[in-house]
């Protein structure tokens, strides 16, 4: 029997409003101070000036047709691709390191989709109000009122989204360019289509989608919770004290005080229902800990504020662990790190963080690549001696032209030639190309079977460089 | 996945036959939508790109590229690979143009002496030397003995200097030698390939060796007119030095006897040699580009 289109299982949720309340508090702030940090840092980063001999003066510049990186004083080169898989495996491990202490703290304070998600919803908020004003403009039917603030909001965001776009697309080039360019028509294609698509995403997700990236698109806050322990820190409520025997009741007469309410057998929860009006993912945190909560805090911050206003203690939703939860005597919650997995965690982030650190500090201020030539592999001169030809390619990494000495270890001194090139000066962020000829008598060609060829930069002796090379003479095969 | 019921379908509200009926399942929605999609890129397409045949010609489409062709002229096409290509040749070439300048403004020397030019010819050179010299002098210029002479030695068949490697490239070569099976009867010629092999410490027989030498700078032969009395070759003619271990002809490092060494000597001194040529680049190529392989293929063997 076949079964209609509308019984099956829907694939598609259809997105159910959201209208946070705006609540003052401790992780309020706190959230706050990360949200004008990160903008700062990131709205502006494009726009510090630092000089530079042979770049524009950006402190930040991912220089892709220069095939480099731009990082303050630091330029990274496209061999320098081990950083970057340091650096992501430091940012796995330091997710994994956090998640197992404090939960899904990236996701409530630091994710880049909550962040812009919570400037959205600031947003609404500054045009529309607060949730009862917005509730009752979401119901009532469009008018100039709706048209104006709907439209508003949505315009705002369009813009917010726009510049979150361009300023992307400013870290990969001149930035003051940059916009002069948008502007005028003349900046590259992709410079546009760059910034379309992130103002459409960042439009859609931060103010359409909204928890729906983190409920159904986003991988993290799935397998995040699968590093859970039971004495991992986690937004919980208190159901012992919020419930107690006869569940939670709102503040009447007779029931306002913690004495008459213990007597009665009701729990410290009043039912205002503030915690679920703040959360930015519409969840009752009163249910339990759930797959959708991001940890934000806010819903501490709201029931905090109503304990306050009953002159009930603190802490009826609060930080803490499953275990300390539900052990019959409940200890003040604190971080538990003494874990075999926590302390390795911690173990690979100093090691990794030291690592990379070492990694950028001894950097070398040049790349060189020595290769024999192959076709043909050695040729026999007029008077019986034996040449072997080389390519050195001498990459200058430093911020000045510097000048390379090169020279040869284990053949006589005479048997090398470099053209003219026994010294070569490079200039800041080139490469340089040597061919460099070596010829032996057969005698000493049969006894050489390799040789170094040294290169010094002029005045640093300590970054000497030397790399191993074949000799080929006819007849002997490797 | 919720639990399916058995349900009652709708049917399209025909009947035949008297209880012959349709259920009524509609296509799923996204997949009438991504449909009516694919119709319009179809004519986003159609408007941008060429598409349909008309007549004996087709739809251009409002997408064209211009390019210059290979007499300066500038052509434009509606859009196609091969125009697209040319277009991006253009445009390698206008990137490529302030090093060709370069090149035609500075001497050999000059170039050979500035690291960034000297990088240049060595990438440019390698690929305008691949395009062009490799089918014969090979990939590396090593050459093929019996064939094409060994650009990588220090033997310079008609001069290794700047000058003469570009007069070799602009004007090309001709190699000749005669076929002295007709003027020498066969004892002869083994005397003279025996003199040849004993001029470069070859294996040889001294008796044939020094008949072999009257011969070479007697009449009879007349060896010496271009080789040289010294038997090192003369340049202007490009007659080869036949005193030092490299061959170009006689294919005598392959031959693994004495007596075959001396055979390939003597197979070149009997049948006489038309095969070197090298043709002229000076129409083919342009003068910077042929300033440019002048200074690779120098490099190639250290030059003179």
């Amino acid at each position: 029997m076949q079964t209609g289109q509308k019984d099956q299982s829907e694939l598609y949720q259809k997105r159910i409003p959201i209208f946070t309340r705006s609540v003052k508090g401790r992780f309020r702030r706190f959230k706050t101070s990360v949200l004008v940090l990160a903008y700062a840092m990131y709205f502006l980063l494009p726009w510090l000036p630092w000089q530079r001999l042979d770049a524009p003066a950006q402190a930040v510049l991912f220089d892709l047709p220069g095939r480099r990186f731009l990082i303050f004083g630091l330029t990274v080169y496209p061999q320098d691709v081990i950083w970057l898989a340091l650096l992501l495996f430091i940012a796995a491990i330091l997710l994994f390191f956090v998640t197992g202490l404090v939960g899904r703290a990236f996701c409530g304070y630091f994710c880049f989709q909550t962040l812009w998600t919570d400037f959205f919803i600031w947003i609404e908020h500054l045009v529309q109000g607060e949730r009862p004003a917005r509730m009752r403009l979401h119901r009532q039917p469009w008018n100039s009122e709706k048209l104006v603030k709907v439209g508003g909001t949505h315009a705002l965001w369009m813009l917010a989204s726009f510049w979150t776009g361009l300023t992307f697309v400013a870290y990969f080039t001149y930035a003051p360019q940059l916009v002069l360019d948008f502007f005028s028509g003349q900046a590259a294609p992709a410079a546009y289509i760059t910034t379309g698509v992130l103002t459409l995403s960042t439009y859609v997700a931060a103010g359409l989608m909204r928890e729906q990236i983190c409920t159904y698109v986003c991988p993290y806050g799935r397998f995040q919770s699968v590093m859970y322990e039971p004495e991992t820190l986690a937004v919980h409520y208190d159901a012992r004290r919020g419930e107690a025997a006869h569940g939670r009741a709102p503040a009447r007469a007779g029931q306002r005080t913690l004495a008459e309410r213990h007597e009665k057998g009701l729990g410290d929860c009043v039912d205002c229902g503030l915690c679920v009006q703040v959360c930015p993912v519409g969840i009752d945190i009163r249910e339990g800990l759930q797959y959708k909560c991001i940890s934000c805090g806010l819903c501490i911050d709201a029931c905090n504020n109503v304990m306050d206003s009953f002159s009930f203690p603190r802490g009826l939703i609060r930080y803490d662990s499953e275990k300390n939860l539900a052990s019959p005597v409940p200890a003040a919650p604190k971080v538990q790190w003494r874990s075999l997995k926590t302390i390795g965690y911690g173990l690979a982030l100093v090691l990794m963080a030291t690592y990379l650190a070492y990694s950028v500090a001894t950097r070398g201020s040049f790349e060189r690549a020595v290769n024999q030539i192959r076709q043909p592999l050695y040729v026999v001169l007029s008077n019986g001696d034996i040449r072997n030809r080389y390519q050195i390619r001498i990459t200058n990494k430093a911020a000045h032209d510097q000048t390379y000495v090169i020279s040869a270890r284990g053949i006589p001194a005479d048997a090398i030639d470099l053209g003219n090139f026994r010294e070569i000066t490079i200039k800041s962020g080139h490469s340089g190309l040597v061919q460099a000829s070596v010829r032996l008598p057969p005698t000493v060609a049969a006894q050489t079977q390799h040789f170094e060829l040294v290169i010094t930069p002029q005045g640093k002796p300590e970054e000497t460089r030397a790399e191993s090379v074949r000799f080929d003479v006819p007849g002997k095969r490797p | 996945m919720s639990e399916q019921k058995p349900q009652t379908v709708p049917t399209t509200g025909h009947v035949w036959d008297g209880d012959l009926q349709e259920y009524n399942n509609p296509l799923p929605v996204w997949w009438v939508y991504t449909f009516y999609a694919t119709v319009i890129f179809a004519l986003v397409y159609w408007t941008i790109y060429p598409s349909w045949p008309i007549g004996k010609g087709w739809i251009g489409g409002v997408s064209k590229i211009t390019y210059v062709n290979s007499e300066g002229e500038a052509k434009t096409h509606s859009w196609n690979t091969r125009a697209l290509l040319l277009a991006d040749l253009n445009k390698a070439a206008i990137a490529q143009k302030p090093y060709f300048d370069k090149v035609e403004a500075m001497s050999y020397e000059q170039i050979a002496k500035d690291p960034e030019m000297s990088g240049f010819i060595l990438s440019a050179g390698k690929s305008l030397f691949a395009d062009n010299c490799a089918p014969c002098h090979q990939a590396g210029g090593q050459g093929m003995v019996g064939f094409f002479p060994n650009l990588t030695d220090d033997d310079w068949q008609y001069g290794g200097s700047y000058e003469k490697v570009h007069e070799t490239l602009m004007g090309g070569r001709r190699g000749y030698m005669p076929a002295f099976s007709e003027v020498l009867n066969g004892e002869q010629i083994d005397q003279l390939a025996n003199y040849v092999a004993s001029l470069s410490g070859g294996d040889h027989d001294s008796a044939k060796a020094a008949a072999g030498n009257t011969l070479f700078h007697g009449e009879a032969a007349g060896c010496y007119v271009c080789h040289g009395g010294d038997a090192k070759g003369r340049q202007e003619l490009g007659a080869p030095n036949l005193t030092d271990n490299i061959w170009l002809w006689a294919n005598v490092p392959a031959a693994g006897s004495a007596e075959g060494k001396i055979a390939a000597i003597r197979g070149v001194i009997a049948s006489g040699l038309n095969k070197g040529v090298m043709p002229a680049w000076s129409a083919r190529l342009t003068p910077e580009q042929i300033k440019v392989l002048t200074v690779y293929v120098h490099e190639l063997g250290g030059g003179q």
